[in-house]
């Protein structure tokens, strides 16, 4: 089973991995691997999407996607406009719907939207002319992390068919595990994913994988390691002990690495926490892809831009 | 589906010969010769003359691959259909800078596609001159452009469509004109 590129997208947002068929995610991964070149030109920039205004709304902070998406629209040449909660009239007590609406009365093309509740640019799409793209909703989805990731194995492992990738940490709080599990077992990879029992959410089969409790066998034999951040900020109550005892059960260390095959890839969403998920040494170590990811972000968002600005919302047909 | 036959395999790389002669005659310097194909089937063309040219100058030429996709002018707020062309690769094996640049294309019909190549390569360096080469020019320019070498002169109406088929990428080998009842 090769899958072949869909001609377009359907949609003309870009929502979570859910609603994409596998020839779309084929499609959006063909269009981010010739982005790349991009990025190596003495002129960092194409006229793709002149005249298209691109409304950043980041109602949770976060450093690398928002610089990522503003990369991205800047090399297409769309004007980009940035907007954070803090001092804005979010703190004011306005609702998403309403800063939605107010952003939309000066017309831009695109929304991208960063939000900690589930569903919320789903909301929005139903609201709005603009076209959305979900830039991580609470612990539901995000689209172009997962799409990052496949297009970053990829590059190294020709395809996304039959490997066996195990996600490790925190996956109760994660968004990227969601996105991650999603797109790869519909490309036709074998996915596992491990944690403590207490970040563990109940049904995570249902998405697709194989559950495991200890990390160990998550990662024997595997062709890529993802380990997810511990997100410190999300756990409202302790889900494990203490942080050292998370890294003796839960880090990538070198000892483990070598359960894996000898051409593993190491990953990480990023930002890293050392020493707790994951150990400096494979981090800095000549499996670790983990800058690459980052490079290949701003190409697979520039992909994702480009698509969606020839959507319609129609269903194309051939 | 109805063809009409107008250049077949053998003719075609009589064509070619020919191309590769005056591509020499009309280029100042043959040291800097830098062949750029336009995707798709600029790309085997521009390697099949780099390959003739090389055979007259003894050195060969580098070949590069151009894609004009994201410089189109039909893409974004002009473009009628709601899908956007597929991108394809761009790879140029050395800087254009101060380089004798021949840019080739399968077919010149409106002059967009080329209009769009000139300003992809222009982001790329500054070259000291570029050359068009085009196996047929079928009319109906839109834009002031001409090219410097054409393989055949094609007149078409615009109901027809010219299809050009390459081994490398069609499996046959040939120029035909297509009418548009006939597609």
């Amino acid at each position: 089973m090769t899958v072949k590129a869909a001609p377009s997208l359907k949609s003309r947002h870009l929502l979570g991995i859910d609603p994409l068929s596998p020839g779309e995610i084929q499609l959006i991964l063909d269009t981010a691997e010739q982005m790349r070149e991009i990025a190596k030109r003495p002129i960092k920039k194409v006229p793709a999407l002149r005249g298209k205004t691109v409304v950043n709304l980041f109602l949770e902070p976060s450093t690398r996607t928002r610089f990522s998406f503003e990369v991205a629209e800047k090399r297409l040449s769309a004007d980009t406009l940035n907007f954070s909660a803090s001092g804005s009239s979010v703190e004011k007590g306005e609702t998403l719907v309403d800063t939605a609406r107010n952003l939309e009365a000066m017309e831009p093309d695109f929304i991208v939207l960063r939000h900690p509740q589930p569903g919320a640019p789903h909301m929005l799409a139903k609201v709005l002319q603009a076209s959305i793209i979900n830039a991580g909703d609470g612990t539901h989805e995000h689209p172009t992390q997962a799409l990052l990731d496949a297009l970053t194995i990829r590059l190294h492992k020709k395809t996304l068919e039959g490997l066996v990738v195990a996600i490790v940490g925190d996956l109760q709080h994660s968004r990227v595990v969601r996105s991650n599990v999603l797109l790869l077992s519909r490309m036709g990879a074998t996915v596992r994913v491990a944690g403590p029992p207490s970040l563990v959410p109940v049904g995570m089969e249902s998405l697709g994988c194989q559950v495991f409790y200890r990390m160990e066998e998550a990662i024997r034999g595997a062709d890529v390691v993802m380990m997810l951040r511990i997100q410190l900020e999300r756990q409202e109550r302790m889900n494990f002990p203490t942080v050292r005892e998370y890294y003796d059960l839960f880090a990538l260390t070198p000892e483990r690495l070598k359960l894996a095959k000898k051409d593993c890839l190491v990953m990480h969403p990023g930002p890293m926490n050392r020493g707790v998920e994951i150990d400096s040494r494979v981090a800095d170590g000549p499996q670790s892809v983990i800058l690459e990811q980052v490079t290949n972000g701003v190409a697979v968002r520039m992909a994702v831009l480009y698509l969606l600005a020839g959507g319609s919302g129609e269903p194309v047909t051939d | 589906m109805k063809r009409v036959l107008v250049l077949e395999a053998k003719e075609l790389s009589r064509v070619l010969e020919r191309m590769a002669a005056e591509i020499l005659e009309k280029v100042p310097d043959e040291k800097k010769l830098y062949f750029v194909g336009i995707q798709t089937r600029g790309v085997p063309l521009a390697h099949r003359l780099a390959h003739l040219v090389g055979q007259k100058t003894g050195s060969p030429a580098p070949v590069g691959a151009l894609d004009i996709t994201l410089y189109r002018d039909d893409v974004g707020p002009w473009r009628p259909a709601h899908r956007q062309p597929v991108l394809r690769a761009t790879q140029l094996p050395k800087p254009v800078d101060g380089q004798v640049i021949v840019l080739v294309d399968d077919v010149l019909y409106t002059g967009r596609t080329i209009r769009a190549a000139l300003d992809t390569l222009m982001d790329y360096g500054r070259p000291q001159v570029i050359r068009l080469a085009v196996l047929v020019d079928r009319g109906h320019r839109e834009l002031p452009i001409a090219a410097d070498v054409v393989g055949r002169l094609v007149p078409t109406s615009r109901l027809e469509d010219v299809q050009v088929r390459l081994s490398e990428c069609d499996g046959e080998e040939g120029v035909w004109i297509v009418k548009e009842e006939d597609r």
